[in-house]
């Protein structure tokens, strides 16, 4: 009796430690666009409310970092458009069905589940007094209304998926003028013209109160919003997402991200409200994922997390670049090479350092630091180099014929003398790693980009805020501390502050 | 260690090229327990000749015997810190204080502290040194005070020999006069074999036993210093000794 009751009991810590193994949490990323966030944190909450444990990478830097981090099996499900898979993914030839997607999608062990039911392609949007006003209603109308003032964005105007196929379509002759996409709303608002280009589900179709005329023979690219999973993915967890299909048409979802951008608000509660409204929820509820941490805390793990990856890179990226230095700098030709070496890693765009690494590495934050490294060695490399390189002749005669060992010439002569510019290159260099490191954000590194990104992507003033300026504090701070280990290390005529003084 | 009368140095036919030859066929023999100068025009090789005695540079042809053998190929370190080396400028170390660029050999040689503060405060007092300036950076110290606390610096280790390179031609001539007689306070307490590397013949005869003049890409003449003065082997030599006369 005794015994049955611990062998069940024995049985009952087995199966939940080995519960606990293989329920890792569901990594759920998202690009770094307002409806990606919308959905991306719909997706998280769904899952939460069903109890899987959920690791959000949301807002990462495009499709290429979300797609390779999805294969590399860094990311488990985010939110794509079937339009992106064909065109800039997969390059697949006519017309892109599912079964094509699926098919070219498989080898790389990902697979597509059932679409949210909106389509986000092109669009040719009309002031809705003007459509009812002329009994507009698809573009097929077009060619019968040749007085119509029509402007389109210039990308639009040239691209042979735009107006051009458009106009040789559905017949149109007249040419629209060129906009730039960001005043045509205004000009569309005060007026000025009748017609524009617009992506089917914008918060401002809304907002300006435009509606959309009908692709009634089908020429834009379909641009279905669909969950990418891992094939490996946990099948009850696909089933919860399989839920979402068919849930949003075009105009609700433009609702949700004019909420968004012009309603203020934050995208949590959005997802969260929409996942309600549709009665998507699970028995968890998912109550506490909305709720937001307060601004205290969000800034203490932004801003913690900022200074582990400047910290984690500046730290390494001095120990190797001033040993690097004292390995070379009386190899003049050595010299030169590391430092130009150093100097053409710098040149690499930040956000081109971070996606090739995502092959490598994955995302998060080892590529981050590794990028931020990388960075991080020229200035204190060069720094280094370079005053060991100029300690007066003079000085260098003495310290041989003294007797002094090399490994005691580079301790009491070289080092100190060329601590004020190591020091001054460790300086530059965390400063130059707290800027670059807002933008590790688009590999879900974390930091202060997160809210930046965010920020940006939003039009969110407030919140590029709680990144810059906590960023902004962190690059004085640092200056400050510096200055503090300036004065540890180096004695005070011989500070980049005063004068040097050499003896005479 | 060596007696007077012994050589410290001796040159057998040394001969150094960098590009061109400075000099060849260079024989000398330097007394123990002396102070030799070595005189002559900029470019004749003095500071060359010097930087053979502590093989900071090494003879292209012949070779160099210090202190009764020749230059060891290894433990340079070790052979360096029997040889005081002073240059002009001092060459203080300038993230130093006076005091720490004294005892910085001692201190990487592991003497007592002890030790250390005696060594310090003797050689102090002997070139006129005080210990209020101690602490000081070598920008807070005057020309004469540097120098000074250079040749201090060569002195530490109590070394077997000491080698002066144009030690004291940047100081002012008022305060060079004192230094003079502090270098030869020091050297008559110390007994230390010396060579002063210098281009003012008057400092070698106020200085030196034994005179070495050079030229023509080698040594012109060498002897005591009243042999050269009384009978100069050319009329070179005694331009050279005229122009400090």
């Amino acid at each position: 009796m005794n015994l049955r009751a611990l062998a069940r009991a024995t049985s009952i810590v087995v199966a939940a430690s080995s519960l606990a193994a293989t329920g890792e949490p569901i990594v759920v990323a998202s690009k770094n666009f307002t409806e990606a966030y919308i959905l991306g944190e719909a997706v998280a909450q769904l899952l939460e409310s069903e109890g899987f444990e959920v690791d959000r990478k949301i807002g990462l830097g495009g499709t290429k970092i979300c797609y390779d981090a999805l294969v590399a099996g860094d990311v488990d499900v985010y939110v794509e458009y079937t339009g992106t898979i064909a065109e800039a993914i997969k390059d697949i030839d006519g017309e892109p069905t599912r079964q094509k997607i699926a098919d070219a999608l498989a080898p790389d062990g990902v697979e597509m589940l059932g679409d949210f039911g909106f389509n986000n392609t092109y669009a040719l949007a009309v002031p809705r007094e003007v459509a009812e006003a002329r009994g507009l209603a698809s573009i097929s109308d077009l060619p019968d209304h040749p007085d119509l003032r029509m402007a389109v964005s210039h990308e639009f105007l040239e691209r042979p998926d735009g107006w051009p196929g458009l106009q040789q379509l559905y017949g149109i002759s007249e040419v629209p003028a060129g906009i730039e996409h960001a005043l045509a709303y205004e000009a569309l608002e005060d007026g000025s013209i009748d017609l524009t280009d617009a992506y089917s589900t914008d918060g401002e179709l809304k907002r300006y109160d435009l509606a959309v005329l009908a692709d009634d023979r089908g020429f834009f690219p379909v641009y279905l919003a669909v969950p990418l999973v891992r094939v490996d993915l946990d099948v009850r967890a696909k089933t919860v997402l399989r839920r979402v299909a068919g849930t949003l048409d075009d105009a609700e979802m433009s609702d949700l991200n004019a909420a968004a951008v012009f309603g203020g608000q934050a995208t949590e509660s959005i997802a969260r409200s929409y996942l309600v409204d549709e009665d998507l929820l699970g028995g968890n509820g998912g109550v506490d994922a909305v709720a937001r941490d307060s601004l205290i805390v969000r800034l203490g793990s932004n801003t913690g997390r900022h200074l582990f990856l400047v910290a984690a890179a500046v730290i390494p990226a001095t120990v190797v670049a001033v040993f690097l230095a004292l390995g070379i700098f009386k190899l003049p030709w050595f010299a030169r090479a590391a430092v130009y070496v150093a100097g053409l890693l710098q040149t690499i765009p930040s956000i081109a350092l971070l996606a090739l690494l995502i092959p490598l590495v994955g995302i998060g934050w080892l590529p981050a630091v590794i990028a931020l490294f990388l960075y991080a060695l020229l200035p204190i490399l060069r720094n280094a180099v370079t005053a060991l390189t100029s300690v007066e002749p003079t000085l260098r005669r003495v310290a041989v014929a003294m007797g002094l060992k090399p490994s005691e010439e580079l301790r009491h002569v070289f080092v100190p003398l060329a601590m004020p510019s190591i020091v001054a290159g460790v300086r530059t260099a965390t400063v130059i790693c707290i800027g670059t490191a807002t933008l590790a954000a688009f590999i879900g590194a974390g930091g202060l980009g997160d809210p930046i990104v965010k920020g940006l992507a939003l039009n969110d003033t407030r919140l590029i805020l709680e990144g810059a300026i906590p960023a902004a504090l962190l690059a004085i701070v640092t200056e400050l501390v510096f200055e503090w280990v300036e004065r540890l290390l180096v004695p005070g005529h011989l500070r980049s502050s005063s004068t040097t003084a050499a003896a005479a | 260690m060596t007696t007077p009368g012994d050589s410290a140095v001796v040159f057998h036919g040394v001969g150094k090229r960098f590009d061109d030859w400075v000099f060849r066929g260079v024989d000398l023999a330097l007394p123990a327990e002396r102070t030799s100068a070595v005189v002559g025009e900029s470019g004749c090789g003095k500071t060359t000749l010097l930087q053979l005695v502590n093989a900071v540079l090494r003879p292209d042809e012949g070779g160099v015997e210090v202190l009764g053998n020749a230059v060891p190929d290894t433990g340079l370190e070790a052979f360096r810190r029997r040889i005081g080396y002073a240059v002009q400028g001092a060459g203080l170390f300038p993230h130093l204080t006076l005091v720490e660029n004294v005892s910085l050999l001692a201190r990487l040689e592991r003497w007592d502290d002890d030790d250390v503060t005696a060594r310090v405060g003797e050689l102090f007092d002997l070139v006129g040194l005080t210990r209020d300036l101690d602490d000081r950076y070598p920008h807070e110290l005057s020309g004469g005070q540097q120098h000074r606390a250079g040749l201090c610096r060569a002195m530490m280790l109590k070394p077997d020999m000491l080698l002066l390179d144009e030690p004291f031609s940047a100081i002012d001539p008022i305060t060079r006069v004192d230094i003079y007689g502090e270098f030869e306070t020091l050297q008559g307490h110390e007994q230390v074999t010396t060579i002063l590397v210098t281009h003012d013949i008057r400092e070698a005869r106020r200085l030196a036993d034994y005179l070495v003049v050079m030229g023509d890409g080698g040594v012109v003449q060498a002897g005591d210093l009243e042999a050269v003065v009384s009978s100069p082997a050319s009329d070179q030599v005694n331009r050279l000794l005229e122009s400090g006369a």
